[in-house]
């Protein structure tokens, strides 16, 4: 299994130079990938463009969207997006997409929420043709956890990414994902990410770390709280969570940061070089 | 901090007694609008686990609790003149009358005002929080029904809850036919002297029977007459006791804390039911009551702080409903299985016995065996005398392990692979890793091995990488390979409107930009972005059939033991089937009668052509709106049986790609066992099998005859 990281683009505050600081860090880290969030709302960082720069300042490391909200996105433009960070990065793009959990996310835009499913069915398809013009498309992942979503990501994908949880919650998903790819008829077996939040350091910086979870899940209303249990805060915790998706059968685990210090991306990579 | 409980049951007591114990400064009241001692039904039962959990939230009153029980560790099945018992299965009864009585005294021992006859509405109340267990006709949810969502599911059995005094010593089942149908009876022991009674039938029987305008005397004396053999003497005894269809109730929230008015948490009945066949709605709302007074001590919430309160009711909603949610699927898969009992009357007792343990999903071959072993001998030792095998065999092979008479062809054991072509192949020839992975299946000591899709023609392909049996040089690289041993079968396919895509590593139904080629279809319906196809006309309706024979005649020169004839997956003979893909007028379109037309001499010319046993891959439900159901595939396989048809593989959706996909696998086991039971067609089965205990449950309770093993080379 691989391990990535996620850069803070979400966390409100964040400078766009610590992320690109952030990138260069990660690059010449045991990492094998980074990672971006997509939300809509003013103090969030755009993933694509963000993906374009770090491509530019990067050369190894595998970039990934942990996902973009694909109806959100008018699907030319789109195309053009993924296929500018993947001619810069030489091929290291990996675009994640799925509905999204946010009806909000929905409205800040002017955008119906009904019938997103099927226009992100529309959407996988235009991009699938418009990458094979490329040398290298992309890699596709889908999102999501209704048997919808994972018989699109069989139909159209690459791969399913999962939307978080212990090694269990995983595991089944991603069983119903294999399901779903066989009964598709797809060769091979699908490709499974997965993802987690974590914060490493005192307790003001845990508690930082939470404040932001909180406050990202807020939609969620009360289980906001539970949600936010599930931050990894130790490194014990973060060795075990890794090996429990290990076995449960990820194929690459992207670990997203709740805090925006340069430090958390240290504190992480020390934790998985030993 | 104000607690009101709505409804005094077993749940609503309970959590009442665990929160005011845990926090005595709760003030915790329960509003019951029956008097004191006014019950409904006659035991419970749990399991032992759900008795550990007991002891832990309040040792007193499950020490109360278990001095009351009565505990059995069988299953008895009396099915036709055998008696079966199934050991290691270890419940405990209790009279639901005692067990309300006794939390009730410990609600009072700890402090919590119990009102009986008292009837009050949520909205009126001034509490800081309302526990809603006022059952499944809960008016506190449904005064806020636009949040909770409740929807409610009708069974389509009948079923009546009596008392009787016959002494059992068993949680027993009971099948018994008359002239009417069949009756089946759930009756289990609670309090020494009595045990509950509940008689089930059909809405068909039932009516048969007249009980429909039966009073409950009528009900009582029918009954008695029919389990006379049964009952030995006893008298069935009844409670208010009428026939009703059980009601599965889900509801989309258990909790609603909106600003401004008081907080609401359902509970028990009132949040969700599940079919009493694989356990009480008694167990279900005591665990939610553990759970909820739990996440109240978690989260400190009994302070006052309506915010911690309101995180308590979230994980408590967190925790419960995912876990009821799994048990309510379970007892859907055993209701549906006695909502269908009439079809297993064919099984010997030992099959019938197994498929019964087996029938939520819960419990499997391997659980079973270590529970009782003698008994999952005797169903080794039946399976295996069913397939040739001696009835006193001192030993016998797993279901799994038991050859298999595919038409006169013997297979060594029921495992099945088919590994998924990746497109390597060269003008149809089967070559690159296709080949590799066709030769590793051969060798891996599979009962049978099946291909991915093979054409019967060049335009017949879905994609120019795919296989074919329509030429020399593709007769002859399956033939080498085929040589070298292992039993093989060939899906024979003809693409139809899904023709002429892209490979499917790139994603499924993507047409070819170019050196495409025409398709053709039943009806000029596209399938997603694919071209919109021609209909079949009398030229290439003639055309199809002599590509179907030629090739039937080619998979016998190629040394293939079994031709399936694909007629599922939304492929030419798939969209003959289905309304959604077939709008002919002409005789090949229509009812069931007209779309089968075709498909079906398709199958008679390859039978005519290939000289062993031939099977078809069918639809059994589209999983679609205007789509196929179970019944049509009924009609298609007992036309097909008909024709000698030696196996169907049971496929379900890809009709067209707007289907709705049910990935559980129980979805496609349940149409399986429908189709294999009520055609005499042996099934072949695959999806999301991955273990070969898997295949034994399936195999041994008779829902397929044949299974594909996920397999990774």
């Amino acid at each position: 299994m691989h391990v990535g990281i996620g850069l803070p683009n979400s966390v409100p505050g964040t400078d766009a130079r610590l992320l690109l600081d952030w990138a260069r860090r990660a690059e010449g880290s045991p990492f094998a990938s980074l990672g971006v969030v997509d939300r809509m709302r003013h103090d969030s960082h755009e993933p694509m463009s963000l993906l374009a720069a770090v491509a530019a300042t990067t050369t190894r490391i595998d970039l990934v969207t942990m996902v973009v909200i694909g109806p959100l996105r008018r699907t030319p433009i789109f195309v053009r997006e993924a296929a500018t960070i993947q001619g810069i990065s030489r091929g290291r793009l990996t675009l994640g997409l799925a509905v999204g959990a946010r009806p909000d996310d929905y409205d800040a835009l002017g955008e119906r929420h009904e019938g997103r499913g099927h226009r992100l069915d529309e959407q996988l398809a235009d991009l699938r043709d418009g990458f094979e013009e490329l040398e290298r498309g992309p890699h596709l992942l889908v999102g999501g956890g209704s048997d919808i979503s994972l018989m699109r990501a069989a139909r159209y994908a690459d791969g399913y990414v999962h939307g978080g949880g212990p090694p269990r919650s995983f595991q089944r998903a991603a069983d119903r994902a294999t399901t779903a790819w066989i009964e598709a008829g797809r060769p091979g077996k699908p490709k499974l990410w997965a993802q987690a939040y974590f914060a490493l350091g005192d307790d003001a910086t845990i508690e930082r770390g939470r404040s932001y979870m909180r406050d990202y899940y807020a939609f969620t209303g009360p289980f906001a709280a539970k949600i936010t249990e599930g931050l990894l805060t130790t490194p014990q915790s973060i060795a075990q969570f890794v090996r429990g998706y290990a076995e449960a059968g990820c194929d690459h685990l992207v670990l997203l940061p709740a805090v925006a210090e340069l430090e958390q991306h240290d504190r992480l990579a020390t934790v998985m070089s030993s | 901090m104000r607690i009101a409980t709505i409804g005094g049951g077993p749940g609503g007591l309970y959590a009442s007694l665990l929160l005011k114990r845990s926090s005595p400064e709760l003030e915790v009241v329960v509003f019951e609008r029956n008097p004191r001692g006014a019950t409904y039904g006659w035991g419970v039962v749990f399991s032992d686990r759900t008795l550990t959990s007991f002891r832990e939230a309040d040792y007193k009153s499950y020490v109360d609790i278990t001095d009351h029980f009565v505990i059995w560790d069988a299953i008895d099945i009396r099915y036709k003149d055998s008696l079966v018992r199934a050991g290691g299965q270890v419940f405990s009864g209790i009279s639901r009358r005692k067990l309300l009585d006794i939390l009730t005294n410990r609600c009072t021992e700890v402090g919590v005002d119990v009102r009986f006859e008292t009837e009050v509405v949520a909205e009126n109340l001034d509490h800081d929080l309302v526990i809603a267990a006022d059952g499944i006709y809960s008016a506190t949810r449904e005064a806020r029904a636009e949040v909770f969502k409740p929807r409610v599911r009708e069974g389509r059995a009948r079923y009546i809850w009596f008392g009787t005094t016959l002494p059992l010593d068993s949680f027993t089942f009971i099948f018994h036919a008359n002239d009417d149908g069949l009756f089946q009876v759930h009756a289990y022991p609670f309090d020494g002297t009595t045990s509950t009674f509940i008689v089930e039938c059909s809405e068909e029987t039932w009516r048969n029977a007249g009980l429909h305008e039966a009073s409950e005397a009528e009900s009582i004396a029918y009954c008695e007459t029919l389990f006379a053999g049964d009952l030995r003497g006893s008298a069935l005894m009844s409670n208010q006791s009428k026939w009703i269809s059980f009601p599965t109730l889900k509801t989309k929230t258990w909790i609603d804390t909106p600003p401004g008015l008081v907080p609401i948490a359902l509970l028990g009945d009132s949040a969700h039911t599940a079919h009493f066949s694989i356990g009480s709605g008694t167990k279900l709302a005591m665990e939610d009551a553990i759970s909820l007074a739990k996440a109240f001590e978690e989260r400190d919430a009994a302070g006052g702080d309506p915010e911690a309160a309101r995180t308590a009711l979230a994980d408590y909603q967190m925790e419960r409903k995912p876990i009821v949610e799994r048990f309510q699927e379970a007892a859907q898969q055993s209701q549906s299985y006695f909502e269908s009992t009439s079809r297993y009357q064919e099984l010997e007792p030992e099959q019938f016995v197994f498929h019964l343990l087996t029938r939520s999903g819960r419990i499997d071959y391997g659980n079973l065996r270590q529970r009782d072993p003698f008994l999952i001998q005797d169903v080794d030792r039946k399976f295996a005398a069913g397939s040739g095998g001696s009835a006193r065999a001192v030993v016998a092979p797993p279901p799994a392990l038991v050859a298999f008479d595919l038409g006169g062809v013997r297979l060594d054991n029921r495992v099945v692979l088919s590994p998924v072509a990746a497109g390597s192949s060269l003008d149809g020839v089967i070559a690159g890793s296709d080949r590799e992975m066709l030769a590793s299946a051969l060798g891996a000591s599979a009962g049978l091995v099946l291909t991915d899709e093979v054409a019967v023609s060049a335009r017949g392909r879905i994609s120019p990488g795919d296989a074919g049996l329509y030429d020399d040089a593709q007769v002859e690289s399956f033939k080498v390979l085929l040589d070298r041993g292992g039993r093989a079968g060939v899906r024979l396919n003809h693409a139809g409107a899904r023709g002429a895509t892209k490979p499917r590593s790139t994603g499924l139904d993507r047409p070819l930009d170019s050196d495409s080629w025409p398709l053709l279809a039943a009806s000029p319906i596209a399938y997603g972005r694919n071209a919109t196809p021609v209909a079949l006309d009398d030229r290439t309706r003639a055309e199809i059939l002599e590509d179907f024979a030629t090739a039937a005649r080619n998979a016998g020169r190629a040394g293939f033991d079994a031709v399936l004839v694909e007629m599922a997956r939304g492929y030419l003979l798939g969209g003959f089937l289905s309304p959604l893909t077939n709008s002919r007028t002409d005789e090949l379109g229509g009812d069931i009668e007209g779309r089968m037309r075709f498909p079906l001499e398709v199958f008679a010319v390859v039978r005519a052509e290939f000289g062993g046993p031939v099977g078809a891959s069918i639809c059994a439900d589209d999983w679609q709106r205007g789509g196929t159901r179970v019944n049509d595939a009924l009609a298609l396989v007992a036309e097909l049986r008909e024709q000698g048809c030696a196996l169907v593989e049971i496929t379900a959706g890809f009709t067209t790609p707007r289907f709705t996909p049910h990935l559980d696998s129980y979805y496609l086991t349940v149409l399986s066992e429908q189709v294999r039971n009520e055609s005499g067609v042996p099934a072949l089965i695959g999806g999301a099998i991955t273990t070969v205990d898997r295949i034994n449950t399936l195999l041994g309770g008779a829902r397929a005859d044949l299974c594909i093993l996920r397999w990774d080379p």
